[in-house]
């Protein structure tokens, strides 16, 4: 069902933005120009926003997951990269985790058999997937770069030519498209396949999915299959960044219409959703902080300075007479007291 | 003991339909209560003892009252619900942790099969990730756009007392390990949001006696079980007239309370009173009479171990704030800490914040060796393997590794050491300098992946002693391992909960393991002055060849 | 502890990045392509929106069947009005400027065809 509402929901976003073109007065504006713009303003303001939202609490302790041996005495070898404790360790770690995905990596996979016996294996899987998505998904809005500017900057020819270097037909198959189609479908599959994840997961967790393969899909499908006028598209996406509004939105192939709506949809929902795990992986204390807390002493600004421990006067009081017969050193000698007078120490 | 026989237990665990064994459950999880019933719960805490943490931090511990976990009514505030969502809002104030683990959670799942109680319980709600959604779940509907708007279609859901219960199964079936936080890309760490879970529950008045205890007998009188200064210091005393049968020598350094000495020793305190945590106090012992240490051990701060730690950070920093107090009392210049898990968490991470700065310590410094702590040279504490492994570096204790033949040594890294601290050459070091025989389990199963013992956090109680064998199980199976290929007989750590609870554990998974510090086996290999020949190990068992 | 001097940095960052193609086009639109029509004939062999958007395709099918079928030179249009199906005797013979008329839109559109990695590129005054 989680499935399904979120696939009901992107295709009625595809319907939605298909029948606004093509019926409503204005609608090419609409979903050419005016959603864009608030969707790109809403991302962007909100994005922020999140982050600085986060910045507002502190990091009360210093709380870094220790993924190897510390920095102790000068012969043991430390791991400087799963251990920091030097900023420039931290950088190095956060480089790996950012963007090499080092947690994920370590993955295994664990099963139980009769005895019982559990086993582990490595199971590379997601985090091999998870970085082809990415980098993928990362390549393709770099190559949209050549929609948006005017000249087209150095890196977006390279990454053309790489990324359309196999010459397969006109135009050219980008690997990346594939790559990131694969990728989505694997990680929509294991959702689903796997019963710990499909029992996980929520409409949250496949609309994204679906509402990114629909932009995939729609992509592709522009490019290799109905064809459309790039350069009348170009003219939009680029008057939509210069301010110049004069594209012939008439020329354009409604396909684009919906194929934009859905990257409107992302945009828009990307600061309120678990997409934030974009700005959350940099902020994360467990990753950004060196394994220093006893070298150097963390701040805290609430620490509460009136919370003190049960004091050793008090603790004195309550035991002395024992402590005095136990041979305890005590900081105030037992008061001459008759015996039957002495204070009860238990209570 | 444990209520259900090994033999059905075995059974269970892999055969039973469950999450681990691949049947996926009828019902979503929203909709499957929490259901208590005897043995998997801790009974709540007593209202006297949580009416003494009342009082000492008025509001961290709700309205002391008598309650049971399976009447349906908890007693509690009629504002109850108000009190959990202020209690949420404040902790995200104060956390940016809880924010960032609340917002980022994408549920790819990586960390669902690195829980040992999913891994023995099968549980989905004890898949990390769920765990966490019970209480993300409220948190979306009380405090996001989305979760307001969209309501369950974005996982959100109101404040129950259904998802009370629920918060009170599962955020007391974490022992705040941190292995799913090794595994995930955003370094979610489930024991810091059980930890946001367990302050909320103690606001209002949820809680469970076997921490509340330990925790007001830890701030009276010094240690966990409430010893009196007097009982404390006649334990430690009485182990030396142990120390004097095994090895022929009676030790002279042993002191309470002195002024002036260099070095304030701090152990969790089962190492005074319990099997087999006093075999490793004997070892502590021996060394520091080998090479004549100047220290002391205080009886007001007789516990390193912190049960405040599982209850809020309040507790913890007033418990832990007797260290620091009485190294200042003393006038000694730096402390050092015995093998203790938990006890290490708050020292390396949180102590120097909270009860800091120490103007009135030095950087520690071994008198013996001369080598400076430089990585303590804030806290001013050092552990005690990291200050043994030093002696041995430059041979300064003179040992004789072969007493240790009779034991087919593995070593457990002890949760909070190891992903908390980073503690895991400085041990094993010692260990192959004090025994012949050192195996190593599975590495998916040590260092920075290593698996609790299944009843960390406040967990080590009798009343859920099947869920702690299952908890347990992956441990336990990962030393069954190196028990049946190497014949490993004994189970090392520094850990003194560990101590107590892989006793259980291996009596009842492997009962020809036993269970010990790594300081006994440096007592045993510890050739003293003046000794005799000895026959038997610290804790009278023979010695190899002298068994007859 | 805030880390306000990571956090203020890293998001001025990120705002530049994403803002990329905002103060990258600052001040105009630069100049749009205006490819240069012939002037010998009216109709080419598809109609314009069809040539526009699919020309490659068309272009890639000859080569496929000319050069590697054996297929026929000449092809016919929809009226039966025939021409020839090559890039440089054909195309060309119209649309004589690969820089005033295929270079306009590539260019603009950052679209490099690998047309010339086998013909010759025909020699252009200024």
């Amino acid at each position: 069902m989680r499935v399904l509402y979120s696939l009901a929901i992107v295709l009625a976003l595809m319907l939605l933005a298909y029948t606004g073109v093509e019926v409503l007065p204005g609608g090419r504006t609409l979903f050419g120009v005016v959603l864009p713009w608030l969707a790109f303003v809403t991302f962007l303001f909100f994005f922020v926003a999140k982050i600085v939202d986060w910045a507002k609490s502190p990091v009360p302790f210093r709380i870094p997951t220790t993924c190897g041996q510390e920095n102790s005495l000068p012969w043991i070898k430390q791991n400087k990269l799963d251990c920091p404790s030097t900023t420039a360790g931290v950088w190095g770690r956060m480089f790996l985790e950012i963007f090499l995905f080092r947690s994920l990596f370590r993955n295994t996979r664990a099963e139980i058999h009769e005895g019982p016996k559990l086993v582990y294996g490595s199971s590379k899987y997601l985090w091999l997937f998870g970085l082809m998505f990415h980098y993928s998904f990362l390549v393709i809005v770099l190559r949209h770069m050549r929609l948006f500017t005017n000249p087209v900057p150095f890196f977006v020819h390279a990454l053309e030519f790489g990324d359309g270097f196999l010459q397969v037909g006109a135009p050219p198959i980008y690997i990346t498209d594939l790559v990131f189609l694969g990728a989505v479908t694997f990680l929509f599959l294991r959702r689903v396949v796997l019963p710990a994840i499909r029992y996980i997961s929520l409409p949250a967790d496949y609309f994204p999915l679906f509402l990114i393969f629909g932009i995939g899909l729609t992509g592709v499908a522009m490019r290799y299959f109905f064809r459309v006028d790039v350069i009348s598209i170009k003219t939009l996406t680029h008057g939509l960044v210069t301010f110049q509004f004069s594209a012939p939105l008439e020329s354009i192939s409604s396909l684009f219409f919906v194929h934009l709506f859905l990257v409107t949809t992302l945009m828009a929902y990307f600061p309120f959703s678990k997409l934030m795990h974009l700005g959350g992986v940099f902020l994360s204390p467990t990753r950004n902080m060196a394994n220093n807390s006893r070298m150097v002493r963390h701040i805290n600004p609430w620490n509460d300075p009136s919370i003190k421990p049960h004091s050793y006067a008090a603790y004195e009081d309550d035991f002395r007479e024992f402590m005095v017969e136990a041979g305890l050193p005590v900081e105030k000698e037992l008061e001459p007291k008759a015996d039957e007078n002495a204070p009860a120490a238990s209570e | 003991m444990a209520d259900t026989k090994v033999g059905p237990m075995s059974l269970s665990v892999a055969k039973d339909p469950s999450l681990m064994t691949g049947a996926i459950p009828a019902k979503d999880w929203m909709d499957t209560p929490a259901i208590f019933k005897p043995g998997n719960y801790c009974y709540p805490g007593k209202k006297e003892i949580a009416a003494y943490h009342g009082k000492n931090l008025p509001g961290k511990f709700g309205e002391s009252r008598d309650w049971k976990v399976e009447e349906d009514d908890w007693k509690l505030p009629e504002n109850w619900k108000e009190i959990i969502i202020n209690g949420i809002k404040e902790r995200l104030d104060k956390f940016r942790s809880f924010k960032i683990f609340m917002d980022c959670c994408v549920r790819c799942g990586a960390c669902a099969d690195k829980c040992h109680f999913f891994l023995g319980t099968g549980d989905p709600k004890n898949m990390p990730v769920l765990r966490a959604e019970l209480l993300r779940s409220v948190y979306r509907n009380e405090f996001t756009k989305a979760g307001k708007i969209l309501g369950r279609f974005a996982g959100a859901r109101e404040m129950t007392f259904g998802v009370l219960k629920e918060w009170f199964m599962y955020f007391y079936q974490c022992t705040e390990c941190r292995r799913c936080s090794v595994f995930c890309p955003y370094g979610i760490d489930t024991a810091e949001i059980t930890m946001m879970a367990r302050e909320i529950l103690h606001l209002v008045g949820v809680n469970t006696n076997w921490i509340l205890e330990p925790a007001s007998n830890s701030n009276r009188t010094g240690n966990h079980l409430g010893l009196q200064p007097h009982t404390f210091k006649e334990n430690a005393e009485f182990l030396l007239d142990d120390i004097e049968t095994v090895t022929g020598v009676r030790l002279n350094s042993l002191n309470f309370n002195r002024k002036g000495a260099e070095i304030l020793f701090v152990i969790p305190s089962a190492d005074v009173f319990a099997e087999p945590g006093i075999f490793t106090f004997m070892g502590y012992l021996l060394m520091f009479e080998h090479i004549g240490l100047d220290y002391t051990i205080s009886t007001y701060s007789s516990e390193g171990g912190n049960f405040g730690l599982f209850t809020n950070n309040e507790l913890m920093k007033k418990l832990n704030g007797k260290i620091y107090a009485e190294a200042k009392r003393l006038g000694v210049k730096w402390i050092l800490g015995g093998e203790c898990g938990h006890m290490w968490r708050v020292l390396h991470q949180y102590m120097d914040t909270m009860n800091g700065p120490t103007d009135f310590l030095q950087v520690p410094k071994s008198p013996i060796t001369g080598t400076v702590f430089e990585n303590a040279a804030s806290t001013k504490m050092v552990h005690i393997s990291e200050f043994t492994a030093d002696l041995i570096k430059h041979g300064k204790l003179k040992l004789d590794p072969s007493r240790n033949n009779h034991r087919k040594v593995t070593f457990h890294d002890s949760c909070n050491p190891a992903r908390a601290m980073g503690l895991l050459e400085e041990p094993r070091y010692i260990l192959k300098n004090v025994c012949n025989n050192f195996y190593e389990m599975p590495e998916n199963t040590i260092r920075e992946q290593t698996f609790c013992c299944g009843s960390g956090t406040g967990l080590n109680t009798g009343e859920i002693m099947d869920l702690r064998m299952r908890g347990g199980l992956p441990r336990a199976n990962a030393v069954k391992h190196v028990h049946d290929k190497h014949g490993v007989n004994m189970l090392s750590c520094v850990c003194a909960i560990d101590r107590a609870t892989l006793l259980s554990l291996m009596q009842y998974w492997n009962p020809d393991v036993e269970v010990c510090g790594i300081s006994e086996l440096v007592g045993n290999a510890l050739i003293m002055e003046g000794e005799q020949v000895r026959e038997t190990g610290l804790r009278s068992e023979p010695l190899e060849g002298m068994e007859g | 502890m805030y880390d306000k001097d990571k956090i203020i940095p890293g998001l001025i960052v990120f705002v530049g990045l994403v803002t990329f193609p905002l103060w990258y086009g600052f001040g105009g639109g630069g100049k749009l392509p205006v490819p240069e029509k012939p002037t010998n004939s009216k109709e080419c062999v598809m109609p314009t929106a069809e040539m526009r958007t699919s020309h490659m395709v068309m272009l890639n099918q000859w080569r496929d069947d000319i050069v590697r079928m054996g297929g026929a030179r000449l092809g016919q249009t929809a009226d039966g009005t025939q021409y020839i199906r090559s890039l440089q005797k054909g195309c060309m013979k119209c649309h004589t400027s690969k820089k005033k008329f295929c270079d306009e839109c590539h260019t603009y559109a950052a679209v490099n065809p690998y047309c010339w990695d086998c013909h010759i590129q025909p020699k252009e005054a200024n």
